[in-house]
């Protein structure tokens, strides 16, 4: 236990998401019947969440010099189900540099995101019952950043899977959004599998789910096998990264976010800047140490294709929410790319970045779809003077993912740019070099879109008169949550950022810190790395105000010329009609021979067993018929029989009855003779 | 003498019983059935019992045999009644055999007497009329025999006389 | 005269009082029958008073004494029975002894 911590901090931590989880319950159960549908209660919950998890955090980077060490751990605080040491399951509490920093970060830009909505949704039918379920996905996220093991760590996993097919589907009556929610269910889906698979095989061989003694295990293992990493162990981290890839909307994965804009957009904000892809990334970084040399170029590949793959699209979408979305994805891909390559604070830092200015635009696109009722671009324009405080805090967020200088988005992309060039110079090969390609054109995509959609959106003459005549300023409690993203999107970089993830970075499990000729080229590669970025950056921001601002260059020439590829690329590279074409009818036929197995032979056994039983009733009740029965049947007949002689002499008739009794007496007599 | 005498009460007797078990008239039958009572009446005489011969002629033929033709009277001729069972003939055809038998076992047994001859009758039996009305001979007796005879009659005036109730439902047999 | 020709005669007496009961088809017939039954143990009772005669007056007396009771049953229940009948007629409109078969139920 670190100096410092005790059993205050176990109470103010062990709140940090028990307090959302309450508010879910309270507000499932009593929050109709409140004033004001009971929003209040989430978001106070998560207000105090929030300052409870600043607090924690400010404790952490208040000590001088930082501890890239530092760790407290409170396991086993509940069992959940009852065991043997290694078997239980249990709820305990992991907060080391990374659980910190994802804690404040996470509960702040929840709580905003919470006090958002209260605008937003303002007059929904389903008010009371959108907080509830925000406030249990955040629970779920938070209570995974503070999870000390992979049980208690899964079981927020995949209450923030339900949470996501609850809140995007909260427009259940539009066919779209209900699809969505199942579509990104099912697709996440496949990667919790492979999560759970993964998860199950670090249990077989290392036989315990706290995540301390998993690391402290990995290198015994690595030991015994001649500092390899046997496969199984590579199994388990791939298989465990396809979790994240799932979560995280990774290629080939990803096709669920975009669709997952049909929610409510504060959902989306949730989903993409603090709650569920960070999930993902956060897993990447906690489960590094499985991951082998291979895998950690598997991830990257991964990651640095996702980045490059999502931002073409987002170059040809219209729709402002679903530019995001792809940019998201594109940023995601960032983020793992950067961890495959090693830059696991990198990577944390972006995401961290990352969730502050797409929270915050996210939240813009909000209160801009609010003003005009359109997602779509083409009818915007224009709405800068009508949307001065939207519009300056997204210029902000634009300008950090875009990677300007001294905004957040700047120092995050060029670490990651820097761990990824430095991995390439330092191996030297094809493969290894695919990264940074990837990454350095993927920034100055990043630039154009993000551009291209605020210009499009504030810039230029309103195409839309009527919705410009209506569009208006939101409230102050959608536009404040604006602001205070904005500043650390503004701010976030060099206020305390950097140095702070430089030094998280040293502390993760499986870092090693490069020495003597690594060291020399990370050096020179992040100096290369800031030139490039800028140049990307630059050209990106230049070429969109060419297109859209100045209109020198026409997209629409452009389009025309590379038709064919701007329409697969507009298309999103056709991956859901893919899909559809096979792995849909591929699950279809696995349905359906499954169908079949199940009608035929499942069903056969059982019917089968059933006409056992039938034949088996058939002679136990033959025998009860006949033989039971029988019996019974023949002592009735027999009295039945007796009783029809009998009924022969009853008669009923007085005459009879004395011809009886004389010839009784007569019978009696003659016996007494004879005697 | 007395041979004849009990040749003629018993054929008078046996005959009229016949008769009133053959008769198709029911009214017939029942006049035949003085003539057995009076056979009955002559043979108790023979038997040395006076008293009993006037008070069955009394009883039987004044009381019980009008009772019968009232009751004749007030209820409706059926032709069927007219009828005899077959069985009538085969139990007179058992009559006969069981009176020989009777008479043999009543000579062979132990109630057989000296030369097959009944005693000479008590002369106490021809006045039991009197010992009827004496304290110490036969007084409670008879009166209890007359307080049940009042009952009886009492009884079958009230039967006779009540309406009766509606007849039971026919139900299936 | 023997015991056993009185006795004869009331064992034919008695039967054909009971093919009387039997053989008829008039309720007032078994009537009839019964009285001619009593009359036969009547006959009985007598016949064997007088073989007692020689056992003292008390003894020989008592047949009598039971005859007579019998012939006040005869009376009593010839009273009854008729009452019997007519209620029965009423009841069945008929007077037939196989009618009121009420019994076999």
């Amino acid at each position: 236990m670190p100096p410092g911590f005790g059993h205050a901090d176990l109470l103010r931590l062990a709140a940090i998401p028990l307090l959302p989880l309450v508010a879910f319950f309270v507000q499932t159960l009593l929050g109709r019947f409140g004033p004001r549908k009971g929003d209040w209660i989430p978001v106070l919950a998560l207000g105090i969440a929030a300052v409870l998890g600043v607090v924690e955090f400010g404790k952490v980077i208040i000590q001088k010099p930082w501890d890239p060490a530092f760790r407290a751990e409170w396991p086993g605080l509940f069992d959940w189900i009852p065991g043997a040491a290694g078997a239980k399951a249990s709820f305990g509490i992991l907060y080391d540099n990374l659980s910190a920093t994802m804690t404040a970060a996470v509960g702040l830009v929840a709580f905003l995101i919470h006090l958002f909505s209260v605008g937003y949704m303002h007059g929904d039918r389903r008010y009371a019952s959108f907080f509830a379920h925000l406030s249990l996905f955040s629970f779920g996220m938070l209570g995974l950043v503070l999870s000390d093991n992979f049980v208690s760590f899964f079981v927020c996993w995949e209450v923030m899977g339900l949470c996501s097919y609850l809140l995007i589907g909260h427009f259940s009556e539009k066919p779209s959004a209900a699809a969505a929610c199942k579509k990104a269910f099912l697709t996440t889906r496949i990667g919790d599998v492979c999560l759970f698979l993964g998860i199950a095989i670090l249990w077989t061989r290392l036989g315990t789910f706290r995540f301390t003694e998993l690391w402290e295990a990995v290198p015994r293992v690595l030991a015994e096998n001649g500092g390899a990493y046997p496969g199984w162990l590579v199994a388990a981290g791939l298989l465990i990264f396809g979790g994240a890839v799932g979560k995280s909307a990774q290629f080939p994965l990803h096709v669920w976010l975009p669709d997952a804009m049909e929610g409510p957009t504060p959902v989306s904000a949730m989903i993409h800047a603090a709650t569920m892809v960070a999930a993902g990334v956060f897993l990447t970084a906690r489960a590094f140490l499985f991951l082998s040399p291979e895998a950690r170029l598997v991830v990257a590949l991964v990651g640095s294709f996702t980045a490059i793959f999502a931002a073409t699209i987002g170059i040809c979408q219209t729709d402002i929410k679903r530019v995001l979305a792809y940019s998201t994805v594109s940023q995601l891909g960032y983020m793992i790319a950067g961890i495959g390559v090693g830059g696991i604070a990198a990577g944390l830092f972006h995401m961290i970045t990352h969730a502050t200015f797409k929270a915050c635009l996210f939240l813009g696109s909000g209160s801009v779809i609010h003003a005009v009722h359109t997602q779509e671009m083409p009818q915007m324009g224009g709405l800068r003077r009508r949307m001065p405080i939207t519009y300056g805090t997204m210029l902000v967020s634009t300008l950090a993912i875009a990677g300007v200088p001294l905004f957040a988005g700047f120092y995050s992309k060029d670490a990651i740019l820097g761990s990824v060039l430095a991995h390439a110079m330092e191996r030297r090969s094809l493969v290894d070099a695919l990264p940074a390609i990837f990454l350095f054109v993927a920034a100055g995509m990043t630039a154009f879109y993000m551009f291209r959609l605020l210009i499009l959106t504030f810039h230029g003459a309103p195409r839309d008169r009527h919705a410009f005549e209506h569009a208006h300023e939101s409230p102050p409690v959608m536009t404040i949550p604006l602001f205070i993203l904005a500043f650390f999107a503004l701010s976030g970089g060099w206020l305390f950022g950097r140095s702070w993830f430089l030094q998280l970075g040293k502390g993760l499990p499986g870092m090693v810190e490069p020495t003597g000729h690594a060291a020399e080229v990370e050096h020179e590669a992040h100096g290369l790395a800031l030139g490039g970025s800028l140049l990307a950056a630059g050209l990106g921001i230049l070429l969109a105000f060419a297109f859209y601002q100045w209109k020198k260059l026409s997209a629409a020439a452009w389009a025309q010329r590379w038709g064919a590829v701007h329409r697969c690329v507009k298309n999103k590279y056709y991956v859901d009609e893919f899909y559809l074409a096979t792995v849909v009818p591929l699950v279809l036929g696995l349905t359906a021979v499954q169908r079949w197995f199940d009608v035929r032979i499942v069903d056969g056994l059982v019917d089968g067993a059933g006409a056992l039983g039938r034949l088996g009733a058939a002679i136990s009740g033959w025998f009860d018929r006949w033989v039971v029965d029988g019996a019974v049947n023949l002592v009735g007949w027999l009295t039945q029989l007796w009783g029809g002689v009998a009924r022969l002499f009853q008669t009923g008739r007085i005459q009879t009855y004395v011809a009886f009794g004389v010839a009784g007496a007569v019978a009696a007599a003659a016996l007494v003779l004879m005697a | 003498m007395e041979r004849i005498a009990f040749a003629l009460f018993a054929a008078v007797a046996l005959g009229g019983g016949l008769v009133a078990l053959f008769h198709r008239s029911i009214v017939h039958s029942a006049f035949a059935l003085m003539a057995t009572f009076l056979g009955v009446s002559g043979l108790f005489v023979l038997l040395g019992a006076d008293f009993l011969a006037v008070v069955q002629l009394l009883i039987y033929v004044g009381g019980i045999l009008v009772l019968i033709l009232f009751g004749l009277m007030l209820t409706r001729p059926d032709p069927a009644e007219r009828k005899v069972r077959r069985v009538a003939f085969v139990l007179t055809a058992v009559a006969v055999p069981a009176a020989l038998l009777v008479g043999k076992i009543a000579a062979a047994g132990r109630w057989a007497a000296e030369e097959g001859k009944l005693p000479e009758p008590q002369p106490a039996a021809r006045e039991l009329g009197l010992l009827f009305l004496l304290k110490d001979a036969y007084l409670i007796p008879f009166e209890l025999a007359a307080f049940l005879l009042t009952v009886a009659l009492v009884g079958a005036v009230y039967l006779a006389r009540q309406t009766p109730p509606p007849p039971p439902p026919e139900e299936p047999r | 005269m023997s015991l056993g020709a009185y006795l004869a005669v009331a064992a034919a007496l008695f039967v054909l009082g009971l093919a009387m009961m039997i053989a008829r088809r008039n309720l007032i017939y078994i009537l009839m029958g019964i009285e001619l039954i009593l009359n036969a143990a009547n006959l009985n009772f007598v016949a064997f008073s007088r073989h007692a005669a020689n056992a003292g007056t008390e003894v020989a007396l008592r047949g009598q004494v039971f005859a007579l009771i019998v012939i006040l049953l005869a009376v009593a229940e010839a009273a009854v029975a008729l009452a019997i009948v007519l209620h029965v007629f009423r009841l069945f409109d008929s007077i037939r002894p196989e009618d009121p078969d009420l019994l076999r139920e």
